[in-house]
């Protein structure tokens, strides 16, 4: 076995294990945003993922993102149920570490998307539903897209820029959900009932966690420990506090009072914005990522209620719009002299250029994920039915779908 | 015998608390409870949601006593829980027809 860099794993496996966190993180931030009688289902969402998606993604997903490319489409079945995986490595030089601790860390991504979508159908979807809906989507959308951008498919042929994941996590996430949010229809009671967030302190919690997990997905994305590392790390951390800044700024000067919900939405928003370019922009570029996605998030959130869809927890105003903007922004900050693997933006040198491949890839996962998404739902809803009942939505899902309740007061 | 129950704010509990010790009441109930009468409520915000929140926290709590220190309990409770601004409360008084202690079986004044 080649000579691998112990700094580098190390490095990675804490990246690894950072990244799980921020899915119980996810967990927590979504769960206090819905009511108390659907605490559990929202934290079974992304709580499961972890178990479901951890198994597929070593069965048959890690082999489709980065198996051998196939027409510049999927990765080949090499790496079926992780064949070949132990004993090899990835990268060189500084930056050889064990493909296992890859393979892992990768999967670790799966897992967090998968959750992801699930903010869209809080509070009404069967968990059945659920769990099939994620297992086909991890495998059909999640990993070809993975091998699209960072497998050797055709959008890295291409020369798109997505350092750890603004298309691959974000925006898949949130076409999906907004598929789902459409399939689904909106709650009962929408426009009329108490549906307000049942604990803050628990959402903030999980937006703590997410900020801190998210160095593991965005310095981690440097798949070595050094330089880059290091100017993805602080540009994360200045995405994710310059998006609580703006988003409190953007509250108070449309007349509300600055909200701790706000700002720890703020902050989500900032880190989603940075995700793609992390690895490929200065500290102030970074900040200006930061400002602009809190700002353009917190307007985001209007979009469901201008078009009508019940997107309980955001996922399109916040991941969709963030990871857009966060894409499109990577076209205009990135700079050779920050990553020389990657390319110059529009305000660096590189003109139209890098922009354009940007949008081909945001307009191409927009549309892959949404479409093959809506399809699975359709199917799904014919065949076993998306929504409990009217009965069980009124009483909440917990009791029905898990014969447990989150508190006993 | 008299039932009193009271709605009051939630910070005075302690000082109703200790004016009916004052006047040898023994024993009480308390519970949250939310209401509204002429209060007006309030207005939540979450993620640019806007949410107008009529009820209000308040506690409740019932005491039972012998008819003649029934006036004395009510005004107690109208004094103590009183701040002059809106949303103090109210305090309703009813018969009760039995008491029963229930380690002991007493029945009437003698389990109060």
């Amino acid at each position: 076995m080649p000579a691998i860099d112990t700094g580098s794993t190390a490095w990675m496996l804490v990246s690894t294990a950072m990244v799980l966190f921020m899915t119980p993180g996810l967990a927590l931030f979504y769960a206090g945003m819905v009511r108390a009688k659907n605490v559990l289902s929202s934290t079974m969402h992304s709580l499961f993922a972890m178990g479901l998606v951890s198994v597929i993604w070593a069965v048959i997903g890690y082999t489709l993102a980065f198996g051998g490319d196939v027409g510049g489409i999927v990765g080949g079945l090499q790496h079926l149920g992780l064949e070949g995986v132990l004993g090899s490595v990835t990268g060189s030089g500084t930056a050889a570490i064990p493909t296992s601790v890859f393979a892992m860390y990768q999967g670790m991504f799966a897992v967090i998307t998968v959750g992801l979508i699930s903010g869209a159908i809080a509070e009404r979807m069967k968990f059945k539903a659920y769990v099939i809906f994620a297992a086909l989507w991890a495998v059909i959308v999640y990993a070809p897209l993975a091998h699209w951008v960072w497998g050797g498919g055709w959008l890295m042929k291409l020369g798109a820029l997505d350092f750890a994941g603004g298309t691959v996590v974000h925006i898949a996430s949130a076409s999906a959900a907004l598929a789902c949010a459409l399939v689904l229809g909106k709650r009962r009671g929408y426009g009329s009932e108490d549906l307000r967030p049942h604990s803050i302190p628990m959402s903030v919690l999980g937006a703590g966690i997410l900020w801190f997990g998210w160095f593991g997905f965005n310095a981690g994305s440097a798949l070595a420990s050094g330089e880059l590392a290091g100017s993805a790390f602080l540009a994360t951390n200045l995405s994710a506090a310059a998006g609580m800044l703006a988003w409190g700024l953007a509250e108070v000067l449309t007349g509300h009072k600055p909200t701790v919900l706000g700002a720890a939405s703020g902050a989500v928003a900032g880190l989603v914005g940075i995700t793609p370019a992390a690895g490929f922009v200065g500290p102030m570029p970074a900040l200006a990522i930061g400002i602009i996605t809190g700002a353009l998030c917190y307007f985001g959130l209007k979009i469901k209620s201008k078009f009508g869809f019940d997107d309980a927890l955001d996922v399109v105003g916040v991941h969709g719009v963030g990871g857009t903007t966060g894409a499109l922004l990577t076209g205009v900050f990135a700079s050779l002299a920050v990553n020389a693997a990657g390319a110059n933006g529009l305000l660096f040198g590189g003109g139209f250029a890098l922009l354009g491949k940007q949008l081909v890839g945001v307009v191409a996962t927009i549309a892959f994920s949404f479409i093959v998404s809506y399809v699975i739902l359709r199917v799904l809803d014919r065949v076993m039915g998306l929504r409990v009942d009217a009965e069980t939505e009124a009483t909440g899902l917990d009791v029905a779908e898990h014969a447990e309740a989150g508190y006993d007061l | 015998m008299k039932k009193i129950e009271a709605v009051i704010k939630p910070h005075k509990l302690d000082e109703v608390k200790e004016a009916l010790h004052a006047l040898g009441v023994s024993g009480m109930t308390a519970y949250e409870v939310k209401g509204f009468g002429r209060q007006k409520g309030h207005t939540e915000v979450y993620r640019g949601n806007e949410y107008t929140v009529d009820f209000v926290p308040k506690i409740k709590i019932e005491i039972v006593v012998d008819d003649d220190l029934a006036p004395r309990v009510e005004q107690a409770i109208v004094d103590a829980a009183r701040t002059e601004k809106i949303g103090d409360g109210k305090v309703f008084t009813f018969d009760c027809l039995s008491a029963i202690r229930i380690r002991t079986g007493e029945r009437g004044s003698e389990a109060l």
